[in-house]
């Protein structure tokens, strides 16, 4: 119970933290450029929008603990203001239909790496002194370095647009109509394939040598080398005494890097146009919309922080000890 | 600047980490850059910014990586962008390593409260999704120059660092040497400049690797969204004019497809280094090695399963 009021602690930290970020940065920077978006409006919407925009940053005569306060307030109650490009639309409108875009995308092409990376490590951790053990490293090493949105653009450029194998651009075609219909559902899918697999190529290869690594070393272990000396198959031995211990670093590399991914999908999903909530913060930082892109980070930092909430809990459950050290290491 | 920075360590180490083949493979690759980045003003036929040459002209002779849609030569552009980006890369990484370092040693040389305070900010910018972060700065500082960028991404970066470096200093801080450098007066940034940072020499190197790595990649991103000023020339910026200059609609390939590869290339190289680096100090990695060598587990072997 300790442990989890300490995670739920951090967890709050760190929200707040994002919100004062959001709060303290146009506030600090030097010639506040939201000023000059502020001149654009004027006249163009109801003076009530033009005040809560002034409240959220910072052309107010109020002390800034106040300002802070209703600021911190305005947030919670899920107030983030208009968009200006698209208004009279909510910020929370826009966050409420690109995020499962994203999360649809992201969950994917994140499972489907990350299951098939855990296994194709056990498999050459299992097999390993052979080609794939020694070839696997430097094909891991070469995909991650390679920039996503780069290899993103070659894609559009090679398989969509030269010889149009492949959508280059949204998540679904002009002609089909949102629902739980074939066509539309086909469609998502044709248009979903380049961004997964980007995401798929240039994230599996981490899983599978994160794994590997892990699994090296819990064949080290003295329980695997004793049940080895008790006469255990191989195959048993791998697969229900090493991996079962071996998955537990991986479940932590998760959180880091959904962390990570999140901020890789933000540029998959502009070269792509994919409405996501990467397509709408870029978008939003083109035109300026002020309110967008503070909806956007903080939509971001949060759905980050809850994840690593929820791993951290997870965590606790899959390995008993570390809820008795400190809490937030 | 790297390179002075590895010199420092313990010849042993050193000696170690070059007679790695894949350390020495990713040093060679990286020092090639490093030398074109030096020598741009003398490699780059052209000057980058002229606009002299006929537009989208596919690589020759004359124009090794062809031209843009302005007629600039892209090859010019490349080699004053590798400068640009290395030095932002390795600035980069110097500074966050250096932040990280005073921050997560004093952090697990002091321990308690300040532990707790410190850690904890470690842990809030762990969490910060990096990217979404730098863009919400860069939205408010309008055509930033990459050496900025490389600051910005150091300041927001550090703390993956940090944590490594706590975790070393929190389990020697006991030790007796250290002990005995406090009985006698020694200051506790002289104590962690010069009695711990020696003996994480191998985590430093790591994590200038890594920050360098993550500086270029970040710093490439932020400029291919068009956060950099229009005079500034790295890899990133060419990715964004290839973008915004129709590369894609006239089929100059050659206009985008060099940065990204020289950025895969630089990253591969840096992370043979830190292969090379993770092999010589961690032991257990070793004994494995040592292991496969002599096959001497029979009941581990793939022919034993199969």
């Amino acid at each position: 119970m300790r442990y989890f009021l300490n995670k739920l602690g951090f967890l709050l930290l760190t929200i707040w933290a994002a919100l004062t970020l959001n709060f303290a940065l146009p506030r600090l920077m030097p010639g506040n450029p939201a000023l000059n978006m502020l001149a654009k409006f004027q006249g163009k919407m109801p003076p009530q929008a033009l005040k809560a925009f002034e409240l959220q940053f910072g052309f107010s005569n109020q002390p800034w603990p106040i300002q802070y306060i209703n600021y911190l307030g305005s947030m919670l109650t899920g107030h983030f203001g208009f968009s200006y490009t698209y208004y009279p639309v909510h910020v929370s409108t826009i966050i409420a239909q690109s995020l499962p875009w994203t999360l649809g995308l992201l969950g994917i092409s994140y499972l489907v790496s990350v299951v098939l990376g855990t296994v194709l490590g056990i498999f050459i951790a299992w097999r390993r002194g052979g080609v794939t053990d020694s070839i696997t490293p430097i094909v891991s090493m070469t995909f991650q370095a390679i920039p996503q949105f780069w290899l993103a653009v070659v894609f559009v450029y090679f398989l969509a647009f030269s010889n149009n194998i492949f959508p280059m651009s949204h998540s679904y075609g002009n002609t089909e109509v949102p629902g739980l219909n074939w066509p539309f559902i086909r469609s998502v899918v044709y248009h979903g394939f380049l961004p997964f697999l980007v995401v798929f190529l240039t994230s599996v290869s981490g899983w599978i040598i994160g794994m590997r690594n892990n699994m090296m070393m819990t064949l080290g272990e003295d329980y695997v080398v004793f049940a080895e000396a008790k006469g255990v198959s191989p195959r048993r031995l791998i697969f229900n005494y090493a991996a079962r211990n071996a998955i537990l670093p991986q479940v932590t590399s998760m959180a880091i890097a959904l962390t990570t991914i999140i901020g890789g999908q933000i540029l998959i999903e502009q070269v792509f146009s994919y409405q996501g909530i990467g397509f709408q913060l870029t978008n939003a930082v083109t035109s300026e919309d002020y309110p967008l892109i503070q909806g956007m980070f903080l939509i971001v930092a949060v759905f980050g922080v809850v994840i690593n909430f929820l791993v951290d809990i997870l965590y606790g459950r899959l390995d008993p000890r570390i809820r008795r050290r400190g809490a937030t290491s | 600047m790297m390179q002075t920075k590895k010199k420092r360590n313990s010849n042993s180490a050193l000696r170690g980490f070059f007679r790695n083949a894949k350390a020495v493979v990713g040093f060679s690759i990286f020092s090639l850059f490093v030398i074109i980045g030096i020598f741009a003003p003398l490699l780059a036929p052209y000057d980058p910014q002229s606009t002299n040459f006929a537009p989208s002209l596919g690589p020759s002779v004359a124009h090794f990586f062809g031209t843009t849609n302005t007629g600039q030569d892209i090859f010019s552009q490349f080699i004053w962008g590798t400068q640009t980006s290395l030095i932002v890369g390795v600035g980069s990484s110097l500074i966050s390593t250096l932040i990280g370092f005073i921050i997560g040693v004093y952090a697990g040389y002091k321990g308690g409260t300040v532990d707790g305070i410190l850690n904890t900010i470690m842990n809030v910018f762990l969490v910060m999704p990096g990217l979404a972060l730098l863009i919400l700065i860069e939205s408010y500082l309008k055509s930033s120059t990459p050496l900025i960028n490389g600051v910005i991404i150091a300041v927001t970066g550090w703390a993956w660092g940090a944590r490594v470096f706590r975790s070393v200093a929190m389990s020697i801080t006991n030790r007796d040497f250290i002990v005995a450098a406090r009985l006698s007066g020694a200051k506790t940034w002289r104590i962690m400049f010069v009695e711990i940072l020696p003996n994480m020499t191998s985590q430093i190197a790591s994590n200038l690797i890594y920050a360098c790595l993550g500086a270029i990649l970040a710093e490439s991103s932020l400029a291919y969204l068009g956060f950099e000023s229009i005079s500034s020339n790295s890899w990133g910026t060419i990715l964004f004019w290839a973008q915004n200059g129709g590369a894609m609609l006239s089929g100059s390939w050659w206009w985008f497809v060099p940065p990204g590869i020289a950025i895969a290339l630089v990253g591969t190289s840096l992370a043979l280094m830190n292969f090379g680096i993770d092999q010589i100090t961690n032991p257990r990695l070793r004994i494995h090695k040592k292991r496969k060598i002599s096959k001497k587990n029979p009941a581990l072997e793939p022919s034993g399963g199969m």
